[in-house]
């Protein structure tokens, strides 16, 4: 079952009528930004008017839009645009919005690079497990050798991660918070590590307890929501925090906190702590100095996953498209419709698409680890754009040669073998080459099922450093020494082997 | 002696236009026949009806006992016979591209005729010596010039050793020494036993080296 995500659809709305973004903002405006494809509690499209957002985050910027201002000029009124969550920083320095505010957690990183307001919510990192595993695991040093899911780019996953090299779990990178704990019910994965709003959320949507899978109710570590602005706004950012203390003193905070049903104990505590503190209360952990060269093994990693997807798959297009191809040069009549058929579909609609079917939509037929799923998508994909090149060169090769080979007495079978084969193989090299270089840039799709290749191994490392310079610079470098001495290899195939006259 | 190829009536029929009508004819063993008319007269048509290339829609052609009868060309399992009697020289060569003139001397001998490989290079490159272009064996197709192109294409079709030898328009691409040398080789190839049809609209060398004309009027 493809998990319906309709906010998706109306996030993309959200976006359209908001893309003027920041630079449209009048001085009574706060333009925020805030992903709603998190959903509620956090931020969602307001099922009664999808036009509008609600959420605990919603309210926050509202109740600090209200704050802002003070004596001088009076409240602003708060306008939401749809940022994708993973962007926020970047999106925030450019000027699209003023304030980040949707779960954005509180990280030395962020800090450094941005300016970030007071906490304002406590999370609890909390691992959910299937029934049975409940008596056996109780944290992470319980699952050596067991599959760990959890959303990319966030603290979640930088524990997973410290965590493979001290206890050898295996980390696992989604793009979204819903698929881990459906492929948590589906024996997929062995655990997920998330913040406790959203493990609750997705207990709720599974059955509630009892459900497809529990919570431990130890925490594996202790987070906090802030928000972001450009490292410039350093002043605004201040008003910001007298806002947000503001709120934690009168009550309002907690008001909301409540009718979203995400209030306990501890952000009583939190509060007390910070309001108390003027200046604001540091992330937890030491910032770590993030380097180029720090993260050379995962992308050298990641590039390998990169060629070894990009090579299999091609493997197997080269292969299914030579089935395809002859079946529609040589087959009876049915099987050239069902090959065209094949063809015309598979071309027809997005690749991505096609990943999420044979990943999620077929999950309830055959589980497919991610890396053959990755593999078969690809390559059953590019193996209709083979089997045209295929159709083409084999249609190349003049007339006069098969009729040689005939009048010579080889079969139908040894015509194709001997002499038509290797003669569309020329024709074909050239396109071919080029289309693997198009599979290797196309197979950074699959990073939405959980493969982590170059590019989303790239996009982890750019959210870590907060900057897409170095990283982006490295990544296309990487692409580059894999994909020019191919397009060289086609340009000379393409004149060596340019058919004779 | 009796006759190699007979062609009895043979009418072929594009869109209800004759290109060929009622054509009649026939070879002996060591016999040449030139089969003359200018262009579009229906010369290659008839070389490739014989070949079973092409389908004929009225008459009948006998090769050395093997016959074909009016309408689509049989499926190619049932043409082994007549494979093993026809050789065809196209006129633009049409050797295969991808292999050097040795192998596609080879290639029938190896795969048709089952022989090793050792086997059908002596005998190939004994055939390339004998047509003079035994030094050209590892050239590709795109190397050899038009007269060195048309003497493998020859001995590519000589491999099996079919009686009959069907050639279309060969001194098309030829000067006037080479086409004298083609003739040699012609007669040559004839005194060895074999029939030979040369569809050409080359009356002179028609003249010089066919033991007969057969002319073709549209």
């Amino acid at each position: 079952m493809i998990v319906a995500r309709t906010l998706g659809v109306t996030g993309l709305a959200l976006c359209l009528s908001t893309t003027l973004g920041a630079q449209g903002a009048s001085r009574r405006e706060l333009v925020w930004g805030g992903d709603a494809e998190g959903g509620a509690p956090f931020v969602e499209a307001d099922p009664a008017n999808p036009s509008r957002v609600r959420g605990f985050d919603v309210e926050v910027a509202e109740r600090i839009a209200r704050g802002l201002g003070g004596g001088r000029g009076g409240a602003r009124i708060a306008r939401f645009v749809q940022v994708q969550w993973s962007n926020l920083d970047q999106s925030v320095e450019r000027g699209d919005f003023t304030l980040g505010l949707s779960g954005v957690e509180d990280t030395p990183v962020r800090r450094a690079r941005h300016a970030v307001t007071i906490p304002y919510f406590e999370f609890r990192e909390v691992l959910a497990l299937r029934p049975e595993d409940a008596g056996r695991i109780h944290g992470l040093a319980d699952l050596r050798g067991r599959r760990v899911a959890t959303l990319g780019a966030t603290i979640a996953y930088d524990l997973l991660v410290a965590a493979r090299d001290s206890t050898g779990l295996i980390p696992l990178s989604y793009d979204d918070d819903v698929h881990p704990y459906a492929d948590l019910a589906r024996g997929r994965v062995d655990a997920v590590l998330l913040d406790h709003i959203i493990a609750q959320r997705a207990l709720r949507r599974s059955g509630g307890p009892g459900g497809a899978f529990v919570i431990v109710a130890q925490p594996v570590a202790i987070g906090h929501y802030v928000g972001v602005l450009a490292r410039a706004d350093s002043v605004l950012r201040d008003s910001v925090d007298a806002v947000l203390r503001e709120a934690m003193r009168d009550g309002s905070l907690e008001q909301i906190f409540r009718r979203w049903d995400v209030w306990d104990p501890s952000q009583g505590a939190l509060f007390d702590r910070v309001v108390r503190t003027d200046r604001a209360a540091t992330a937890a952990g030491a910032a770590r100095a993030i380097s180029a060269i720090a993260y050379l093994p995962s992308l050298a990693r990641a590039a390998g996953v990169t060629a070894l997807v990009s090579l299999l798959s091609m493997m197997l297009a080269v292969i299914v498209g030579l089935g395809l191809a002859s079946s529609r040069v040589y087959g009876p009549v049915w099987l050239r419709v069902a090959t065209t058929v094949y063809i015309e579909l598979i071309r027809g609609t997005p690749l991505l698409l096609q990943l999420f079917v044979i990943y999620y939509g077929l999950a309830g037929v055959v589980r497919l680890p991610a890396f053959l799923a990755a593999v078969l998508a690809l390559g059953l994909n590019y193996a209709a754009y083979e089997a045209e090149i295929y159709r083409g060169a084999l249609e190349a090769v003049p007339r006069p040669q098969l009729e040689a080979a005939r009048t010579l007495g080889l079969s139908e079978l040894q015509i194709l073998r001997l002499v038509r084969g290797p003669q569309a193989l020329r024709f074909a090299l050239a396109p071919m080459t080029n289309d693997f270089v198009a599979l290797l840039k196309d197979s950074s799709l699959v990073s939405v099922i959980t493969v982590v290749e170059l590019t989303k191994q790239t996009a982890i490392y750019a959210t870590n450093v907060g900057s897409w310079v170095v990283p982006g610079a490295l990544c296309a470098a990487i692409y580059l020494a894999m994909s020019l001495p191919l397009a060289r290899l086609a340009r000379r195939l393409e004149r060596r082997w340019r058919p004779a006259a | 002696m009796s006759a190699l190829l007979v062609i009895d009536r043979l009418s072929v029929r594009y869109d209800s236009r004759h290109v060929l009508r009622a054509l009649s004819l026939e070879v002996r063993g060591g016999e040449i026949v030139a089969l003359m008319g200018p262009s579009g007269v229906g010369k290659s048509t008839a070389l490739r009806a014989v070949a079973a290339l092409q389908p004929f829609d009225d008459g009948r052609i006998v090769v050395d006992g093997f016959a074909l009868a009016a309408g689509p060309v049989p499926p190619e399992s049932r043409l082994v016979p007549l494979r093993r009697r026809v050789g065809l020289v196209f006129q633009a060569h049409a050797l295969f591209a991808h292999l050097t003139a040795l192998d596609n001397v080879t290639l029938a001998l190896r795969h048709v005729l089952g022989q090793s490989r050792s086997d059908a290079e002596a005998v190939a490159t004994k055939l390339l010596a004998s047509l003079d272009v035994g030094a050209r064996a590892t050239a590709w197709p795109s190397q050899l010039s038009g007269g060195e192109a048309q003497r493998v294409a020859i001995a590519r079709a000589l491999a099996p050793n079919p009686p009959l030898l069907l050639m279309d328009e060969p001194t098309a691409a030829l000067d006037p020494a080479r086409r004298g040398a083609l003739g040699t080789t012609l007669r040559h190839l004839s005194e060895q036993g074999r029939g030979l049809l040369i569809a050409t609209h080359d009356t002179e060398f028609a003249r010089g080296h066919a033991d007969r004309v057969v002319s073709l009027t549209t």
